[in-house]
């Protein structure tokens, strides 16, 4: 074990992909000589060399295009996109041709790629830098969606990523990819793909967060636990496809069930989760299922901590749905 | 297209180059591919293959021509007029025709239907139905063979309507910018569904814009597939052996609609006439019968067996099962999907198989 933040997890991660199998390449904006804008892939080129990590112009369609035909020949490539803002250019090529290869083939085509690529707000970012674009992923068929909060679930679920024979969609929180900080199996290492993690476990309410609204929702957890009222929080890790059992049991157990995500609430994931925690726990809910979210505006600048999910909206929300 | 309007044979340099063998070869792969979707446009009509179905016929001369330009170990990538790549490229008469029909005896296992046809055995990576959305595609393949150090070449069609799509631009840079072994063929057929190219590109000579990218360009007769041949063939020299990627407008024209559905009325019945005057077939066939390197019997008989065979093939096709409705949740991920499908089978829909 060693003690690593969230994006020394990721480099770790990439590290040991490099080092095992000789098909992985990494490519994207200043991720070689630079290092990435987060230092996600630093010192990656001098290790493996400027053919593996590769430095591309701006050109997001270019790169996650290029990746897609890279891995129809047989190669891992695991692109980066630089902020997930910028990731609509290259819309097109997820949607109509990474995720739909291996179905429009009938199964003769697999396209393993493992798009990496920052989320979330909190940084004073604003519009360009701050999106969560999860639901437009995890709306497409045929893709893994996964979202980390911590650095041994970013570390194991980007090698079980790059190992998948699905293409994924690698989101990675980046207003804790420092604050998040944490002991890290060392060498190589996996978190099986499609298994929630039970965060903590209470009697009273089921919180259902990933990225970096799972340290929020800890702490409204710990905030809250004084005054008798127990949380369990669920992190689904991978947001997609989902470990519903694991959740359902959650909000069976409890009776009560809060959504907490950044990205604006209407057909936000969160709409998803609650219609399916309906199907599956009707008879055991004792209130509506209530979601925290960002707002249906587009992401603020100086506004940002109003749009966000705050401690004081989860406890709110915690306080109101015990109260139903 | 000045050659082709004074010539009723191909071009004689090029065809000495190409060789009675393999043009007569050229000559009953193009007849398979017009009788195959002569047959394709009457089980269209009849009801047999439905959605959205784009014939390859008139432009058969770019297809034949370039892929016998190629070695097995090749790649190839096209858009979504591709029955005629695919039937090149080892997918059976058989196989597109199912395809067309949505059969699992299909080239993409009928999950797919016209612009959908596989082929990994041959490196056949598909039809791609999003103008210009595959040529990223082909500058990965060409990346990764130039990383595995593979020697192979890949060979990527699209028409010049897609090459106004930003997709283009930034696959070219790529390509020239990392010394890839590509070729880009422009099947330059007039018309992007309605619009003509002079309404929708700012030049003409499309082959120009190789310049932007460093890299070399050709323009070639693509009604010519002696031309074309010779043409696709220095290109994959090229890619083969300087790692340097090459931009290729060959001038085609298609007889048909863009498809089923459009009767073509954007263009006279005197330009289509003019145009089918240098039909690629006639051309070849003119060119071997005048240099008795094939008889008329034999090119009667080449004929006859692409008819059989696109009939055998709508035969084979009609005959075959649809995927089964306990199939839908295949090929979507590697593992079937379960749980979210459940709602499927609801009792009635069971009922009905």
């Amino acid at each position: 074990m060693k003690t690593l933040n969230l994006v020394q997890a990721v480099n770790d991660a990439l590290a040991v992909a490099l080092e095992a199998h000789d098909d992985v390449v990494l490519l994207g904006e200043d991720i070689g000589r630079f290092g990435g804008v987060f230092r996600a892939t630093a010192g990656l080129r001098e290790r493996f060399g400027e053919e593996r990590v590769i430095d591309t112009p701006l050109s997001e369609a270019g790169i996650i295009g290029t990746a897609v035909g890279m891995a129809l020949y047989g190669l891992k490539p695991v692109p980066e996109i630089q902020f997930s803002d910028f990731i609509y250019p290259g819309f097109d090529h997820i949607v109509n041709e990474l995720a739909k290869y291996r179905y429009r083939s009938g199964g003769q085509f697999p396209c393993p790629v493992t798009i990496r690529t920052p989320v979330g707000g909190g940084i004073r970012g604003g519009h360009y830098h701050s999106q969560s674009p999860e639901a437009y992923f995890i709306h497409t068929p045929g893709l893994v969606v996964v979202c980390p909060s911590t650095p041994r679930d970013a570390k194991g679920l980007l090698l079980a990523s790059i190992r998948s024979p699905d293409p994924v969609l690698f989101l990675e929180p980046k207003p804790i990819y420092r604050k998040a900080v944490g002991e890290v199996p060392e060498g190589d290492f996996e978190v099986p793909l499609g298994q929630a993690r039970v965060v903590r476990e209470g009697g009273d309410v089921t919180l259902i967060a990933w990225g970096a609204m799972v340290s929020l929702c800890e702490e409204a957890a710990a905030r809250i636990a004084p005054s008798g009222v127990e949380c369990t929080i669920i992190d689904p890790r991978t947001l997609w496809p989902l470990d519903i059992d694991t959740i359902a049991d959650a909000v069976s157990a409890t009776g009560r069930c809060i959504i907490v995500h950044e990205a604006p609430r209407t057909c936000g994931f969160g709409a998803e989760l609650a219609a399916l925690v309906q199907e599956r726990c009707f008879l055991h809910l004792e209130a509506p299922i209530r979601r925290v979210t960002g707002w249906d505006t587009p992401f603020p600048y100086t506004l940002e901590h109003a749009y966000l999910p705050s401690v004081e909206r989860v406890l709110d929300a915690v306080e109101a749905t015990i109260a139903f | 297209m000045a050659k082709t309007e004074q010539a009723a044979t191909c071009d004689a340099e090029a065809t000495e180059q190409v060789g009675r063998e393999k043009l007569r070869g050229f000559l009953q792969q193009m007849q398979l591919i017009r009788r195959f979707e002569e047959r394709a446009a009457r089980e269209y009509a009849s009801g047999r293959i439905s959605g959205f179905c784009h014939l390859y016929i008139g432009q058969e001369g770019v297809a034949v021509g370039a892929l016998g330009a190629l070695e097995p170990r090749d790649h190839v990538i096209t858009a979504y007029r591709d029955h005629g790549h695919a039937l090149l490229r080892g997918c059976t008469p058989r196989a597109v025709m199912a395809e067309l029909m949505g059969k699992v005896t299909g080239a993409a296992r009928g999950r797919g239907g016209s612009m959908h046809m596989f082929n990994p055995e041959q490196r056949f990576h598909g039809g791609h139905g999003i103008v210009g959305g595959h040529i990223p595609l082909a500058t990965g393949f060409a990346f990764a063979s130039a990383y595995e150090q593979r020697g192979d070449v890949t060979l990527c069609f699209f028409g010049e309507g897609a090459m106004n799509q930003g997709a283009f631009y930034e696959s070219l840079n790529l390509a020239s910018l990392w010394n890839l072994p590509a070729v880009y063929v422009i099947e330059n057929n007039q018309y992007a569904m309605g619009t003509p190219l002079s309404r929708a590109s700012a030049i003409s000579d499309l082959a120009m814009k190789a310049t932007a990218f460093g890299m070399e360009g050709e323009v070639v007769d693509g009604m010519d597939v002696t031309l074309v041949n010779a043409c696709i063939a220095r290109a994959a020299k090229r890619a083969r052996e300087e790692h340097r990627p090459t931009l290729i407008e060959a001038r085609c024209y298609r007889f048909r609609g863009h498809s089923m559905s459009d009767p073509a009325k954007y263009r006279t019945k005197d330009e289509v006439d003019e145009r089918k005057a240098h039909d690629p077939i006639t051309l070849a066939t003119h060119t071997l019968l005048e240099r008795k390197w094939a008889s008329e019997d034999e090119v009667k008989g080449w004929d006859d067996e692409a008819k059989d065979a696109a009939a055998d093939a709508a035969e084979f096709a009609a005959d075959s099962p649809q995927p089964s409705l306990s199939d839908l949740g295949r090929y979507v991920y590697a593992e079937p999907l379960s749980w979210r499908l459940d709602d499927a089978m609801t009792p009635h829909v069971r009922e009905e198989g």
